[in-house]
Parts: C-alpha cells; structure tokens; sequence
C-alpha cells in the first residue's frame, strides 16, 4: 500500500501530510512523556525490527503469500504513540531511502500505515480487551481481532482519501468495495500473525506488552484458549461473509450498493447531490447515479475511522510497574 | 585525582527477585590490573554495572578515588570510569566510527577542533584511525571490539571496566587486545572466563560465586590452586 | 515491497551530483517532484522534458543502466493497476489497439503511470547518490523533528544486524523441514518474530545503557556537521527550477 507520486491529487496530498504531521507530532511528544530517555534507542531498534519483519512473508493459502504491515502488532507492543512513531520512520525511510511509496505520497501514506493502524488498531484492541476475558488468552485474542480491525480501516480511509483526491474516474464505490473486500480477507493474515506474536512475547516477557500491562501473575498463567478460536474462526466467517457480499459490488453490480440502501429505506433528498459536488473529485463519484448513497457509505466509514483513532489518540499507555535500577 | 576503585559490602537484588550480589568487598588500586573470574550467574556483570552507577546498590557502597557513586554527579562518574560492554554492537549505535569514537567526548560538552582532536586520539591508541568513516556493522569482530574501546577512551576515564574483551576473538585478535590493554597507564577491571587471559594480564584477581567474592589474591596463586577452581566450576584450559 | 541491504541503494561513485550536501539534493528531489506532481497530464511534452531531464542526472551521476531499472521494479504493483484502471473505470469509451476502454480511464493511467515513474526515478536517483547515514542527517538540517531523525538513524544502524538475526532463524527453521504451506502453520514463524521483538526491546535496552555509560542525558550531541555551501544549493536547485518552469509553462499552456 506504498502509493507512488501523482496517485491523489494535490489537495488531498496536502491535507493528508497536514493531518500526519499533527498526529506524530503529538505521537512524539506523549512517547517521550513515557519513556524519558529510553525512547531513542527503543523506538529506533523497534522500527529495525518492525522494517525488517515487513521485508518476511508468510505463507496465506495456494501459493499466495502476504507480508505484515504491523501497525496495530507495534502499538499493542509499544503503546500506540511509540508504535504510531515507529511505523513512520519505516515509511518514511521506505520512502526516502527505498523509493518505497512516493515522497509527496508521503502524507497519506504515513496516515494510512501508521497513524490510523496504530491508533486504530489500539482502540479496537482495548475494546476487545473489555469484550474478552481477561487473561493472556483475552488479550491474545483481541490483539487478532484488531490487527485485522486495522487493516480494513486503512483500506477504507485510502478509499475515502480516493473520494476526495481520484485522479482517474474508478468511482469511490468500485474502490471502496474493491479495497475493503480485498483487505478484509488480506487482514486475516494480519490478525493471525500479530495475535500470535503477541502471545509469543507474552509467555517470554509480558511487561513488553504495553496493552496487557494491567494482566497479573495469575491472570497471565491462564492460557485458556477456550474461547480465543472460537472468536477467530466465527471473525474469519465473518470476514469471508463482508468479503464476498462487499466485493460483490466492485465487480458485478456497482449499484447494487443503492438497491441495498433503498430497499432498507434510506431516504435520498435532492439537496445531497448539490452539496456533493463542490469538495468530492468528480473521478470518484463518476457514473455513480445515487451519489448519495455513496456518500452515506463514505461517512459512516469515515466516522468509525475518526472515532477509533481518535479514542486511540487519547488512550495512553497504561501505567505499569517500575523498571529496573538504571537511571 | 586518585583512580583506585573501592567495592564495600555491596548487595543487589534484581527488581524480579533474583539476588545478585550478597556483599561483594574488594578494593583495585590506582593503575593496577584486577581480573574479575567466576563461573555464570556469579555476579560479575552485575558487579560491573554498579561500577558507574548503572545500577544502584540496595546496600553498600562503590568508591571512586574519593567520590561514592551515589544519585548526583552520575555524569562525572561516567566520565571517570570507562565500562566496556561485552556485545560491541550495543555500543557502536551511531552511524559511523566517528561518530560513535565523538558521542562521549561530545556529552561531556566537548566540540569542534577540541572534539575532533580527542576522537583522533583515541582512534590512534586503538590503532583504529583509517576506519574512521566505516559503517560499524561491517567492520570485523576485532575491529569493533577496537572501536568500542576508543569510544570508552576518548573520554579520558581513570579506570577500565571490561566485560569479556576477548569473546568472539581470533587469536591474532587476542594478542592485540592484550597488548593494548597492557599498553595503557589505566586502572582496569577485566571480568572474564577467559583464565589465561586473567593470567596474562591481571597481576591479582578475584573470584566471585553466588554474589560474594571466595578468594582474592595473586592471579598465579588462585589458577594454580585447582581444588579452588573446581569448587567454583572453574578450568584452566 | 523491496529489502535489499543499504549498500545496494548506493552507486559508489564520486560525480558532482554524489558531492552535493544531502540536505540539498532532498529539497531539489522534493521540489522536483511537486512540479511534475502538478503538471497537467495531457502535456505530454512537459513529462518527456522531465524524463531527459533525470535522464541527464542519472549520466551525470553514473549509475548503472540496470542497477535502476532494477530498483525501478518496485513500483510494478503500481504500474499493474494503472494498466488496470483504463478496462475498469468509467465514462466515454474509446478504442486502443483492440481493446474497448475508458477514454478518460487512459488518461487517469497515464497521469499515475508517468507521475509515478518519474517521482521514483527522482527517489532512486537520490538514494543512489546520497549515503543513507548522510541522507539522515540531511533530514535534521531541514529541521524536521531532531527525535525523529535519531530514531531514524538508530532504526538504519541496526536494520541489517535485526534483519540477518530474522534472516538466520527463518533459515534455521527451514533447515529442520519447516516449509509452511498456509496460514494455520504459521506459528513458529510468529514465535521467531515474538522471539526477534523481545531480542531486539533488551538489544535496545543495552544500548540504552551503553548510551549512559558515556555520559547521555536524553539529548542527543550535537556532532560536527559542516553545513551546504552556497555552491550546492546553487548547483542542486537548478534541477527543480527547470522542473517547476516546465511545469508552469504546461499548466499555463494546457
């Protein structure tokens, strides 16, 4: 999901950069808040390892493979403000080193894999913390669910990004359905392989696990795993169900999307189309005939998107015991 | 100034429960050579990292010449006393040689001419000074052991603290190490397994087990006496 | 997406283009791009300009004709789905060769195709000519974020040393018959990655150590670092000048 230059328009690329530059601004500044002095030498070898376990793929199902994206797996680990920073400096120097991801792409592309995963990702994961119980097994299994959580977020702010700034007239539903049906299925891999790390690190040294700081002894001990693949596999139903009812709309039926909303009686009103031309690229929301309906698709995802990273922005760390002796 | 290094009755206990020293006591005069041996989990890098305040006793004290390590003046002990970790790639961080060699002098408030002078220095005692731009990851096991000892050196300390210098070392590599330490007017502690190399460059040595030292004397006298060394899961080779 | 270790960016070479401050290069690669970036896309003759234009960098720069093209793989993703987009996007169709497309999908695939290509060609021009420790500290002259660019230097500094050690225990695990075929195999590799997250946090909390063992106080030294000379910066922006008067005569014209 690295976008080359020239892939949104101007706007969009501004608007985007302006919106990471604040949001790893404050990132940086709440992580030094916790770790002092620590934070250089932490955050930067924790990217190392973030950059290099991106560079590994793993296996997904006939020959396809797929690579991690991390962002929620480091804002678990870390706390979302250094995994927020941690995967910045990643795309940052994919970018500029590695000609990974457009240099004035950078702005969406900073918000896309790190911001939104890390303090979305981190929303969701103490969300599920509440839902699950709470042991090694809760906290294992949430970290799956978010971790697949945050891969369809970015995919549908990319999407909405694409409302705003196209630069080709695929309308905003094909993208959407197609991006968001897609990752749905991609995250899975996401979710598996980040819970498993989690628990991995768990088992070795839970006080690295910034999100299961407040887990106990007694509670870590309890690996149950009772009710941890009943989640996975009743989230993988549920994501092979979004994916094909979702994707449906990219390929076969681009208005399937507006019978939906009609029969389930959402009300059009005339005065949406004229509000809708003025800021939306007309690429995005050409042979769309119910622009509305789009619209409306648009702004519920863009909510979630802005609630679970805004919960996520305003979600320290938990405080957690004293580290050892070294000033 | 005076550089010797006075260890009283020191204990520590990690914050997870492990007891690590139970009284350690021994003292290292100015410009002597004390070798630190002792089988695993005796201590010694425990001891080490509450030579310059790293880590703070429970109890007991560390004395630099005249100046107990304590909470205050942390950064004139660090300058005073020069640890040398055991992995070189945790001390070569910044992105070159010069870097790194410049990093201590430089947190000491040196700068410019007065700065770039000190890491030649350094870099010439190491014989280290046409690696100067390199990249630390691909420099040789030696040359970075090397390079860390000129980064700790550009700092001028009076004493030497060393966690296994010679692990990793060919034998060429070996000799060199040796005879640069050798070569150096400093109070040094070595803390190793290797015991020939104790012998070689360390006139006294302790021997550290379970947190507390068992024998301090001549190096020549401790290795000789095997019945000491196996009570301690000590060799020689 | 591309690994390669660092040295693979970088042609050792020392043309006038190597010699520049990297400070200097970055400001003319970014300009570069943004000129190219806003130009309207139906000037075709302005993205030919551009492209003779970096087409003279990379001479002057001597870079190996396949060593970029090479690196220019990593944008194949991109190019894929531009091609994609004139069959799949909207409005007025038209005939190309002997396929029924999109008229307006064309010109959305060429405007990213071209934009795309030359914005990479511009980022791998400068990673050839600019060592990654150097392009860093670049970074720090244009006053972005100090914290940021240390981190970034220390993530540089032990890429390699975290990806060989990833490297090693994957090949570890191969070598005892590990071949994962799907995801529900893929534990241990998780377990190599939970295992290589741990190494590396207490890896990190050493060097902290090391870092105070020599006297850091949380502020990273300043370390001697010799400005641009006006000569660069003269020499380096003449790139994007030409770049931003190409771009201004297109829009202007078009």
């Amino acid at each position: 999901m690295h976008a080359p230059d020239g892939f949104l328009n101007a706007g969009t690329a501004l608007a985007t950069g302006a919106i990471s530059v604040g949001t790893v601004g404050l990132a940086l500044r709440q992580a030094k808040h916790y770790l002092l002095d620590r934070q250089i030498p932490l955050a930067g070898i924790t990217a190392a390892f973030v950059f290099a376990a991106q560079m590994f793929n793993f296996p997904v199902a006939a020959g396809t493979t797929g690579h991690l994206l991390g962002g929620a797996l480091a804002a678990i680990l870390l706390g979302p403000h250094m995994g927020a920073v941690v995967v910045t400096v990643v795309v940052l120097v994919q970018a500029l080193v590695f000609a990974d991801g457009g240099l004035t792409a950078l702005g969406y592309n900073i918000l896309n894999m790190a911001v939104i995963p890390a303090y979305g990702g981190y929303a969701v994961f103490r969300l599920f913390r509440r839902l699950l119980p709470d042991t090694s097994g809760g906290a294992v299994g949430a970290a799956g669910l978010a971790a697949w959580v945050s891969v369809v977020l970015s995919a549908m702010a990319f999407s909405i990004e694409w409302l705003f700034g196209a630069t080709a007239p695929v309308s905003f539903t094909r993208v959407f359905a197609a991006m968001v049906g897609f990752h749905v299925l991609i995250g899975i891999g996401e979710g598996v392989i980040s819970a498993l790390t989690v628990g991995v690190v768990l088992a070795s040294r839970p006080d690295l696990v910034v999100g299961a700081a407040d887990l106990d002894r007694r509670q870590l001990e309890d690996r149950r795993r009772t009710r941890t693949p009943t989640f996975l596999i009743a989230g993988l139903l549920a994501a092979l169900f979004a994916a094909s009812v979702v994707s449906q709309f990219a390929f076969d039926d681009p208005d399937g999307l507006e019978r939906v909303a009609e029969d389930t009686g959402i009300v059009v009103s005339a005065e949406d189309h004229a509000l809708s031309d003025s800021i939306f690229a007309d690429y995005a929301t050409a042979g769309i005939e119910n622009e509305a309906v789009s619209l409306a698709v648009a702004g519920v995802a863009g909510t979630l998107i802005v609630l679970a990273v805004g919960w996520g922005l305003f979600l320290g760390p938990r405080k957690r015991p004293g580290r050892p002796a070294a000033v | 100034m005076s550089h010797s290094v006075t260890v009283t009755d020191l204990h520590y206990t990690y914050p997870d429960g492990r007891q690590a020293l139970r009284g350690v006591t021994f003292s290292v005069g100015e410009k002597e050579r004390l070798a630190v041996l002792g089988p695993n989990g005796a201590g010694k890098t425990t001891l080490a990292l509450h030579l310059n305040g790293l880590l703070r006793a429970d109890q007991g004290t560390v004395r630099i010449g005249d100046l107990e390590v304590g909470d205050d003046e942390l950064v004139g002990i660090r300058r005073r006393v020069g640890l040398v970790f055991q992995d070189p790639d945790d001390q070569l961080f910044m992105p070159t040689v010069e870097e790194d060699v410049a990093f201590g002098p430089a947190n000491l408030g040196l700068e410019n001419d007065a700065l770039a002078s000190q890491v030649d220095r350094a870099l010439a005692v190491v014989e280290a000074t046409h690696l100067r731009t390199r990249v630390p990851h691909h420099l040789s096991g030696g040359e970075k052991r090397r390079i860390s000892l000129a980064t700790v050196l550009a700092m001028e300390p009076g004493v030497l603290v060393f966690d296994e210098p010679a692990s990793g070392l060919d034998p060429a590599g070996r000799r060199e190490l040796i005879n640069t330490l050798s070569g150096l007017p400093i109070t040094q502690i070595v803390v190793t397994h290797d015991l020939p190399l104790a012998l070689e460059l360390c006139p006294r040595s302790v021997i550290m087990d379970q947190g507390r030292v068992v024998a301090d004397g001549p190096t020549r006298e401790l290795l000789g006496n095997r019945e000491l060394l196996a009570r301690h899961r000590l060799e020689m080779p | 997406m591309g690994a390669g270790h660092a040295h693979a960016l970088y042609v050792h070479e020392h043309s006038v283009v190597h010699r520049l401050a990297p400070e200097s290069k970055l400001v003319a690669a970014v300009l570069f791009i943004v000129g190219v970036a806003i130009t309207p896309r139906e000037a075709l003759w302005a993205f030919g300009l551009y492209a003779a234009v970096l087409g003279v960098v990379l001479a002057v720069a001597r870079v190996p004709l396949r060593f970029f093209l090479v690196r220019l793989l990593a944008i194949l993703p991109f190019i894929a789905f531009a091609f994609l987009i004139p069959f799949i996007a909207s409005g007025e169709r038209v005939e190309v060769l002997w396929f029924d497309v999109s008229r307006e999908g064309v010109w959305g695939a060429w405007n990213i195709l071209a934009k795309g290509t030359l914005g990479a060609t511009t980022s791998i021009i400068l990673a050839a000519t600019t060592e990654v420790p150097k392009l860093v500290q670049g970074l720090g002259v244009l006053r972005v974020p100090a914290v940021l660019v240390s981190i970034a230097a220390f993530m540089i500094r032990y890429l390699e040393l975290i990806a060989e050690e990833l490297g090693r225990m994957r090949m570890a695990m191969a070598s005892r018959g590990y071949d994962p075929r799907w995801l529900g195999e893929t534990k241990p590799i998780a377990a190599a990655a939970g295992a290589m997250f741990v190494r590396s946090y207490e890896r990190g909390e050493r060097v902290h150590s090391a870092m105070l063992a020599r006297g850091y106080t949380g502020v990273m030294p300043v370390l001697g670092r010799s400005p641009a000379e006006w000569g660069d910066w003269l020499v380096a922006m003449t790139i994007p000048l030409v770049g931003l008067a190409i771009a201004v005569t297109a829009l202007v014209v078009t």
